[in-house]
């Protein structure tokens, strides 16, 4: 797991969906919408933040639980999506 | 008619149909009625009787909705709390209403532990899960409770009984409990589904919390209907309901403007993605006529209705699909056999164009608030005949020449966000517990995407409290909906020329400070 693009994702829930309470112990693998770590409108401001501090666009359909319910998929799921683009920009 | 009566209609006519459709399970009406009949008898067992007040404190799950008809099947009363309530709050609205148990979800067990320690009474608890595998003493097993005895109880209760105690975010800062008969709930699923032209063959689709009226008839007008209910947790990801909804050929699609704010968000839709769909509903505030216009557009195949109601009656107006395009800023007219009217301060009808109260007579009129004389005298006033009471919604409305309802406001300080409704001074009361915090104000805040944010400005009595704090207290004892999203520190709070402070000010200049 890239531990750089593991790290900013939790910090920014750890800042924003559990207001800096870091006495929560927030597990890679918990499901962030069954244990109400983040709602409807959270996803949206998850969202916002993947696509500026990664340089990406989602897609509607990339917007589902298989990518973004838990640390380790949304660093999963980040992951690939800048190593294919470092792999896109690379000299040929 | 009793409630638990449209789920034994239902599987005496389709026994073998999908009446429930959740978190990986399919039950159909002849499991549902035959698993809701086991789960009474043990909650008879239990020591739960007629009228007795029993809390459900999960979250969209299939264990809810058994729930639910059980307690009704068991005389009971239900009592359906949000999953995010904290301890405090729950532990005041055991006390209030005198709960003689509590059937809840095993990841909020602990929830519920805290607030018997804070509210110490005698409770039937039973938890979903393994958390009642005997370790914790007292706590019966949801499953253990699911092989009962099948023989239906027979609690002799009537239609006049209560079915329903619903909390709603009351003024003073206290929750109210809203009082609804078997009757009143029949009167209000029957006219809903009249209007809705409901059948049986519809599948509806609800991700509203079963805690909030509005999920909550889902369910209910579903079995009543005898059709099928796909009940998810959330709306988080819309993708997998548009999944859900092509998947089960969903009919109905019952939505809060918020909802419909993260629909039109997304990039991708294309017009007549999710062909199924028959209708869709929209309550607890108005949508912007650009938003019902693009949902148009999404949903070319689909019937939207635009509707208007509170707790106290369930459901008040509805807007025909066929008005839309000639009044599209309306909430339209009476639901079925009720009536709508606006009044003046004296109790007299307006004329159109001038605003005045809405007051709503019917079926489906609460009993009044739960020991709550005053708040329920002040909503319930005589009607125009001697035997019965009239509802005082508190809403300020227009009609135009052809009677149609327009809303104008509220007539106090209540926020409308997410569809939910809040008081401030509820909010008010959890920040001026905190010991750094000298004053607060609490108000809404347009937002495109919640309705109205909740804002707080803030005197601080130590001057190190940082907003991240004010935050993190009020999520740790406020249910999420109510948790102040903008915070501003100030010297004072604002006040009107007579020195009253005024959330309307505090709102104004929140607003232009942005």
């Amino acid at each position: 797991m890239n531990q750089s693009v593991r790290h900013s994702i939790k910090t920014f829930i750890i800042d924003n969906f559990l207001f800096g309470d870091t006495a929560y112990d927030l597990q890679d693998d918990v499901s962030l919408i069954e244990n109400e770590i983040i709602d409807s409108t959270g996803v949206l401001e998850l969202v916002a933040f993947i696509e500026e501090q990664f340089g990406f666009t989602l897609a509607d359909s990339d917007i589902v639980p298989a990518n973004l319910d838990s640390v380790a998929r949304i660093t999963a799921f980040v992951t690939s999506h800048t190593d294919a683009e470092a792999l896109s920009k690379a000299p040929a | 008619m009793r409630i638990e009566n449209f789920l034994r209609d239902s599987a005496r006519l389709h026994p073998d149909k999908t009446a429930l459709v959740a978190g990986g399970r399919r039950l159909s009406y002849a499991q549902f009625d035959a698993a809701t009949d086991r789960l009474a008898s043990s909650l008879t067992q239990g020591g739960i009787g007629r009228g007795d007040r029993m809390l459900v404190f999960m979250n969209n799950c299939w264990e809810a909705a058994l729930s639910l008809f059980a307690i009704f099947k068991a005389g009971a009363t239900a009592v359906p709390v949000n999953p995010s309530t904290k301890a405090d709050k729950l532990a005041y609205m055991i006390g209030n209403c005198e709960a003689a148990g509590i059937l809840v979800q095993e990841r909020l067990l602990p929830v519920v532990l805290e607030a018997r320690a804070i509210e110490p009474r005698k409770l039937f608890i039973a938890a979903t899960g393994s958390a009642s595998d005997g370790s914790s003493g007292d706590i019966a097993g949801f499953e253990a409770c699911l092989a009962g005895n099948d023989a239906p109880v027979n609690h002799g209760g009537i239609d006049v009984d209560l079915a329903l105690l619903i909390y709603t975010s009351g003024s003073t800062g206290r929750p109210k409990g809203v009082m609804m008969s078997h009757r009143n709930v029949e009167a209000a699923a029957g006219s809903i589904t009249t209007y809705l032209e409901n059948t049986q063959h519809d599948v509806i689709l609800n991700v509203l919390p079963l805690a909030f009226d509005y999920g909550l008839y889902q369910l209910l007008m579903a079995v009543k209907l005898g059709a099928t209910l796909v009940l998810e947790t959330s709306f988080a990801f819309p993708q997998a309901i548009f999944d859900r909804i092509r998947e089960e050929g969903v009919t109905g699609f019952p939505l809060v403007p918020t909802m419909a704010a993260m629909i039109l968000q997304m990039r991708d839709l294309e017009p007549d993605f999710l062909p199924s769909l028959r209708y869709i509903t929209n309550t607890a505030a108005a949508l912007p006529p650009a938003h019902i216009a693009r949902l148009r557009e999404l949903f070319p195949r689909a019937s939207i209705y635009s509707m208007y109601g509170l707790t106290e009656c369930k459901r008040c107006t509805y807007l025909p699909p066929a008005e839309l395009d000639r009044r599209p800023g309306s909430v339209g007219i009476a639901i079925p056999n009720t009536e709508a009217f606006v009044v003046d301060d004296d109790g007299k009808q307006v004329p159109p164009g001038v605003a005045g109260q809405l007051v709503i007579r019917g079926p489906h009129v609460m009993q009044g608030y739960w020991r709550n004389e005053a708040e329920t005298n002040r909503m319930l006033r005589p009607g125009p005949n001697p035997w019965e009471k009239v509802l005082y919604t508190g809403d300020l409305f227009t009609t135009d020449e052809s009677g149609f309802l327009y809303f104008v406001g509220r007539q106090d300080d209540i926020i409308k966000t997410r569809g939910e409704k809040v008081a401030p001074k509820e909010v008010e009361a959890v920040l001026h517990a905190h010991a750094g915090i000298a004053e607060a104000t609490v108000f809404g805040v347009a937002d495109p995407v919640l309705g109205q944010a909740i804002g707080a400005v803030i005197v601080r009595a130590d001057p190190g409290l940082t907003e991240r704090e004010v935050i993190r207290h009020c999520a740790a004892h406020l249910e999420d909906f109510m948790v102040p999203r903008l915070v501003e520190f100030r010297r004072e709070l604002p006040k009107t020329d007579t020195g009253k402070v005024s959330r309307r000010l505090a709102a104004e200049t929140m607003k232009a400070a942005e």
